[in-house]
């Protein structure tokens, strides 16, 4: 095989441009490395780097200006044998930066050819990221204003631990490339060249020109040394060999019988840090160890240790169709953070509902018999008030019982954590109802 | 047998891994993040890749990677992730590649209300493309539905190669529930179907009688081209108006004349009722307790939950509809599908309650409308 071009599909590029010239240096570098077709995939995106995947029998993927990386990524963690080669004009380079910057983070096994021909050659000559400040381009005044970026230098800061740059017309070329594609990990060549269609009608642009620019920028040897790490996807396999499958999701039996039938809505209000949400879910478990359904929706801040803390249960031995809270037969008040959330549901519980509140804490007059429980007095901590509160809740066998509650703790906490909460509950709960 | 606690969002990912799915990447986003939690512990450890992207459009686009070199993937987000997504989903569609997209809801518009419920991306999810084609959009009431719905987007993702959304809400997805996982009637697991190595393979050639083409991998022995340009059935670009025609109305024509095989819905039929209460998503909950709370009264009514939402299952609607003489719809939002079923039940005098302010919808405000209009 002399060529991996597309025989029926030759390269159709405007005369003398710099593209046409990468293209069949790339070929030659494939060829030169033994690659077959159906070992490569071009992946590509808009504009004429665009066209790449076109003009090549390999694999190819064609896809949204500047996502072309974020394709390759998918394929090559997929598919870790393929010799995965994206390229990307200067536009594609700057609608993409955040995939140029991951890319080089991650170090995947990747090349991406730049053809860098500092305008947008497609659309008309307009200014791209590259695009020197006193060219005269499509844009106006507006490239003036901003500085071309080296993203040599940038993906360098980045971590590309391979980053070069050559000049389309370099005799080098297919050494270039076949450097940067050999590469274990991400690459990036940039590909200096010339765009006869829109940039050199208005600026002086020659390959000597470009050769004297890119001896002036600053060396990039140093990257390969400081950047050096493993391949990201040979570390994330390695790295995912190390773990443990997940168990199957547990089954709750049945092991105790709930004290009421029918929906029972349990809120408990409190502050972060008071463990209100493992409180809800260990209702839920209770319930479930009864066999009835559980349903649990909480409500809290984005902060961590500070703010609201709100979970809303139900249990009922139905199913649950409506999951919010109409006529809560129970509310466990711990903090006034969570007091304040539902000051307007407190004020129309019904007769029949049933508070257990922190000493301390107000409330809205409402009609409920309420349950004080001094856990400051009792010296427990308050991260343990809402578990004591359902402690409580289980001695008055209302929506759940002390044999539901345990099974509960069981399914939650490790061995060690079951004791030390069962024997915490036990000495709170005789204590308070000495108080 | 026995109960286990799981929220929405654990139950989409336990219904991607029991249909296939070895490739996920998203961005974390409020109340979505669960999901990426749940595949990041279940996926690598069993060979499968869990990544998370630079961004939504990173994380989409390494599924359509992913998925076209024969990896069953699926992403997870939310509206502001959906609007990101938006050009990627045009391209899955128009290029045909298998994709489940979860988008769980939650108030917008824009960054809106990270915690609170909505369904404001219905009409959003259809529509979101450019281009306008079909999509399949998929409604979970509860985590039982998370499950067992996931697991058919992944099918339909196969089977008609392309994205499917599981359009979730917060109130379905950060809600726990019980859930007996051993009493689920789960699917048949189904995958694209491949190309036969004797038959000549084209990247977006169908066969006679079939409206959806053969699948190869990127990287297999026959080359595959894929494109997110307008493209001849070998997937090179074609400016040719007969074959880019045919095969946008191919596009079309695989989704809509397939619905009544993936028209999915529950239905509670009270005999002697005239209104029918049509909803969908965590609102149909709020409507069974409204509708058998009315149920021995004189304003009775039926209730229909849909959980296939696109493409409107005209047909089903329509059948469902025909005795009752009012229909009502409840959405948690200001109107949006509400529209089609005007559109499709052009006879029937249809009340609407909506409403976009973070909360569920009450079964009393459900009632109150099937009794007094």
């Amino acid at each position: 095989m002399d060529s991996l071009l597309n025989s029926n599909r030759p390269p159709v590029f405007c005369p003398g441009c710099s593209h046409e010239q990468v293209l069949h240096a790339l070929d030659q570098a494939l060829l030169r490395m033994g690659f077959s077709g159906k070992d490569i995939v071009m992946v590509s995106d808009i504009g004429c780097s665009g066209l790449f995947d076109t003009f090549f029998n390999t694999h190819a993927f064609h896809g949204l200006h500047g996502r072309a990386l974020t394709y390759a990524t998918g394929i090559k963690m997929a598919r870790p044998d393929l010799k995965v080669v994206v390229t990307m004009g200067d536009g594609g380079l700057g609608i993409g930066g955040a995939h140029v910057l991951s890319s080089c983070r991650r170090n995947i096994d990747l090349t991406l050819l730049v053809l860098n021909n500092f305008n947008y050659g497609m659309t008309g000559g307009q200014c791209s990221s590259t695009t020197p400040q006193d060219a005269q381009v499509g844009s106006g005044f507006l490239n003036k204003l901003e500085k071309p970026i080296d993203i040599c230098q940038v993906a360098g800061a980045a971590g590309a631990a391979y980053v070069d740059r050559i000049s389309t017309y370099d005799k080098g070329l297919v050494d270039g490339l076949e450097a940067a594609l050999s590469f274990d990990g991400f690459s990036l060549l940039d590909i200096w060249g010339i765009c006869p269609g829109r940039y050199t009608r208005r600026n002086k642009i020659t390959p000597k020109n470009i050769e004297t620019d890119l001896a002036k920028l600053p060396g990039l040897a140093d990257y390969k040394i400081s950047n050096a790490r493993p391949e990201y996807g040979r570390a994330y396999r390695q790295e995912a060999a190390k773990l443990v499958p997940a168990g199957e999701p547990v089954r709750i039996e049945k092991s105790c019988t709930a004290p009421q039938s029918g929906r029972m809505e349990v809120v408990v209000l409190g502050s972060a840090g008071q463990r209100i949400i493992t409180a809800g879910e260990l209702l839920c478990l209770a319930g479930a160890a009864a066999g009835c359904h559980a349903a649990q929706k909480s409500d809290y801040p984005i902060t961590v240790m500070r703010g609201h803390s709100v979970t809303d249960i139900i249990i009922s031995d139905t199913e649950i169709e409506y999951t919010g809270i109409q006529n809560p037969s129970v509310v466990i008040a711990l903090a006034p953070e969570g007091v304040n959330r539902r000051k307007k549901m407190l004020a129309h519980l019904a007769p029949e509902a049933l508070v257990i509140k922190a000493s301390g804490i107000e409330l809205p007059s409402c009609q409920a018999s309420i349950i004080e429980i001094d856990c400051k007095a009792e010296k427990i901590k308050s991260q343990d008030w809402a578990l004591v509160a359902l402690a409580v809740l289980a001695q008055q066998n209302k929506v759940l019982t002390m044999d539901m509650l345990k099974a509960a703790l069981q399914l939650r906490f490790k061995a060690g954590q079951y004791e030390t909460a069962i024997a915490m509950l036990e000495k709170a709960v005789v204590s308070l109802g000495n108080t | 047998m026995g109960l286990t606690l799981m929220e929405g969002n654990e139950a989409i990912g336990w219904g991607a891994m029991a249909a296939g799915c070895n490739f996920f990447a998203g961005y974390p986003i409020t109340p979505a993040t669960t999901i990426y939690n749940t595949m990041l512990e279940l996926l690598p450890p069993k060979g499968g890749v869990c990544l998370q992207g630079e961004d939504e459009i990173a994380s989409i686009g390494f599924c359509l990677g992913a998925s076209m070199s024969g990896m069953k993937a699926m992403t997870a987000t939310s509206g502001p992730g959906i609007s990101l997504y938006s050009e990627q989903i045009s391209f899955a569609i128009g290029s045909e590649i298998p994709l489940v997209i979860v988008d769980v809801q939650r108030l917008g518009p824009s960054t809106g209300s990270a915690t609170k419920g909505a369904d404001g991306d219905i009409q959003f999810l259809q529509w979101s493309n450019s281009g306008g084609l079909p999509v399949i959009v998929l409604a979970p009431v509860d985590v039982k539905d998370c499950y067992t719905l996931t697991m058919q987007a992944f099918n339909l993702a196969e089977q008609y190669r392309c994205p499917v959304f599981v359009a979730a809400n917060k109130e379905v997805s950060m809600t726990r529930e019980t859930i007996d996982l051993d009493a689920l009637d789960l699917p048949q697991t189904i995958d694209r179907r491949t190309a036969a190595a004797d038959r000549p393979f084209l990247p977006f050639g169908v066969h006679e009688d079939q409206l959806v083409p053969d699948f190869l991998p990127i990287g297999g022995e026959r080359l595959v081209r894929q494109t997110s340009s307008t493209h001849g059935t070998d997937g090179y670009i074609t400016t040719d108006p007969e074959q880019i025609g045919a095969i946008q109305q191919r596009l079309d024509d695989k989704l809509r004349r397939n619905i009544a095989s993936f028209t999915y819905y529950d239905e509670y039929q009270v005999p002697g009722a005239e209104t029918l209460v049509i909803t969908y998503g965590v609102t149909a909950r709020a409507a069974m307790t409204a509708v058998k709370k009315v149920q021995h009264t004189n304003a009775k009514a039926s209730l229909l939950v849909l959980k296939t939402l696109w493409p409107v299952p005209e047909q089903l609607i329509l059948e469902k509809a025909a005795s009752y003489r009012r229909v009502v719809v409840a959405e948690m939002n200001l109107g949006q599908y509400v529209r089609e079923l005007q559109r499709v039940l052009t006879d029937k005098k249809i009340d609407f309650i909506g409403q976009m302010n973070g909360e569920l919808i009450k079964p009393g405000q459900i009632q109150e409308v099937i009794q007094h209009g």
